[in-house]
């Protein structure tokens, strides 16, 4: 059974008749132009916006569990994020257990062991690079130990090592029995590190599947509208604009 | 690790101390023990109406209004993620002023003798803040900001009217003394309103704690970790308004306690909004209390007012505030 699906699931005008499933052990990718639909359909599934249609949680609607339930559940990690008050990392960290209302150290700890910021656990966060204050809002979101983990943009802004350090870590969590899903403009990265790629043009989904059916050349030219060369073959794959 | 906060105990040895001076202090020496068990026990004595009816009542009001400056002051830095908020943004001062000083004019409510101008204050904090929930609506922050600023606006405005056709120089003398800020000559029947204003409002606060702390990553992470933002928000706006309006309405206009305390307090509570909230209500006591003491002790004459200090006090640190905020930025 999937651990998330949508039916029909529409957001005024900005999600249109969105059917998708993401299964455990698996990486989904949300891909498509700015303005497509990507955050919404993530902040839907996360209960930030009202809509049609249905969301399942495995065998249950949505709407059964009520907001703490479902934040244990289903983790997001929004576009934007910043923190108004120079509070450490492991504060940030430990806001993670909201949902849970504790503050368990294991879980912290695990969190930040998993992100990779163990080791400026005691730094405000104002003293971070982008790239460590990326893994940082990854960690706070795994110390809610979601099984469904919803991450936007992770690595809009990040250099190519942080880059690749962020979706290992999405994929390694996936790995666990969790679900992940996540928002990339990135085609190349989407290609090498999804299972199943959902592709958004104007608030609706035109292509669900395997990188090699949903990254084809004559898809993205006519969402892009950009010549894009894709060489899935390669090692790690390649999609680019012309 | 994540290590437990230690400032609570320090405060509150410190408020204690602060206390019994503030008992001890003024022109006639006496003993405070002696006051508070003659007081206590219904001996008639000098010190029992010097500790018990004069010092006592201040004290205690100074306590509680200072707690409750200091602990709205945190809540609404919390919620609006702004370390430059003061209390009276929400408009609460302002409407409690109007309904204070609308008794002076008026004389409306005469039949609650002395309590008066406190239910009036509480009525006009209350009509400020529900017409600012109206205006602002679904409780975000910009838009409580613009609505308080509205509703402050209006109602110095309208305040300006009361003053400017008080019937007497004699009221509007009393009006403006009033407005400028004081614990003194209050009656002990004024912690009727403040003890249950700063219970219900701290009680309304600290239920929303983990909000204000989710908050600081902001209302997207902090709906996704299953708070009610909305909802949330307009409760600590509720409970700012009681808070301010009861000790505005006791104590008039003591500015700057609401944007201080927090601030002087954030370093040593890790800048986390939810743990600061005790602290401040502790520190915001101490301050106010410390401050009348001082008032106390300046020279004979006409009395500095409490809220005038507070904000000689006040204005410096916070020009030294919006410099230091401004660098962040450059």
């Amino acid at each position: 059974m999937a651990l998330i699906s949508t039916q029909s699931l529409s957001v005024d005008t900005r999600l249109k008749n969105v059917s998708m499933e993401l299964q455990r052990g698996e990486v989904l990718g949300l891909i498509g132009p700015n303005g497509a639909g990507k955050s919404t359909l993530l902040k839907t599934l996360a209960g930030l916006e009202s809509y049609s249609g249905e969301i399942m949680l495995e065998a249950n609607k949505i709407d059964a569990y009520s907001s703490s339930e479902r934040a244990r559940l289903i983790g997001l990690q929004p576009q934007m994020v910043d923190s108004t008050w120079p509070i450490s990392v492991e504060e940030v960290v430990a806001l993670g257990r909201t949902p849970w209302h504790d503050r368990d150290k294991a879980a912290i700890q695990q969190a930040m062991q998993m992100a990779g910021v163990t080791e400026f656990a005691e730094r405000t966060i104002e003293h971070l690079s982008g790239g460590e204050r990326a893994r940082v809002w990854l960690a706070r979101v795994l110390a809610g130990q979601p099984q469904a983990l919803l991450v936007d943009e992770p690595v809009a802004n990040l250099d190519i090592h942080y880059q690749l350090s962020v979706m290992n870590v999405l994929k390694e969590y996936a790995a666990n029995n969790n679900g992940v899903i996540v928002a990339l403009h990135d085609l190349s990265l989407a290609a090498r590190y999804c299972d199943k790629l959902c592709l958004l043009k104007n608030a609706e989904c035109v292509a669900q599947g395997s990188a090699a059916e949903v990254l084809t050349e004559s898809l993205l030219h006519s969402v892009y509208q950009v010549e894009v060369e894709v060489d899935l073959n390669r090692q790690p794959p390649v999609v680019l604009p012309k | 690790m994540v290590q437990k906060i230690k400032i609570i105990p320090y405060l509150s040895i410190l408020l204690l101390l602060v206390a019994w001076l503030s008992l001890w202090v003024g022109s006639v020496s006496v003993s405070v023990l002696g006051g508070l068990t003659d007081f206590v026990s219904g001996v008639v004595s000098d010190q029992a109406i010097i500790v018990g009816e004069i010092r006592l009542p201040r004290t205690l009001i100074a306590l509680f209004v200072g707690a409750a400056l200091g602990l709205s002051g945190a809540a609404l830095q919390g919620l609006l993620r702004n370390p430059l908020v003061e209390p009276s943004l929400v408009g609460a001062s302002q409407g409690a002023a109007l309904g204070a000083a609308s008794v002076f004019y008026f004389g409306l409510f005469a039949a609650a003798g002395s309590l008066a101008i406190t239910i009036a204050g509480l009525i006009g904090a209350l009509v400020a803040l529900l017409l600012m929930l109206a205006l602002s609506g679904t409780g975000r922050p910009s838009l409580v900001i613009l609505a308080g600023l509205a509703i402050s606006t209006i109602a110095g405005a309208a305040l300006a009217v009361v003053l400017n056709f008080a019937p007497n120089p004699y009221a509007m003398q009393e009006l403006v003394f009033w407005l400028l800020g004081s614990v003194s000559n209050r009656g002990l029947d004024s912690l009727y309103v403040l003890a249950p204003a700063l219970l219900i409002g701290g009680v309304i606060i600290l239920s929303q704690r983990r909000l204000l702390a989710a908050l600081g990553l902001g209302e997207q992470v902090a709906a996704s970790m299953g708070l009610s933002v909305n909802r949330g928000s307009r409760l600590v706006v509720l409970g700012t308004a009681i808070l301010v309006g009861a000790s505005v309405s006791v104590a008039g206009n003591i500015g700057f306690v609401g944007l201080l305390v927090p601030h002087l307090l954030r370093p040593f509570t890790k800048y986390r909004p939810d743990q600061l909230l005790i602290p401040a209500a502790l520190a915001g006591a101490l301050l106010v209390c410390a401050a009348d003491i001082f008032v106390r002790l300046l020279p004979y004459g006409q009395e500095l007012k409490l809220g005038v200090l507070t904000s000689l006090l006040g204005a410096p640190l916070f020009i030294w505030l919006v410099v230091k905020e401004s660098k962040r930025w450059l």
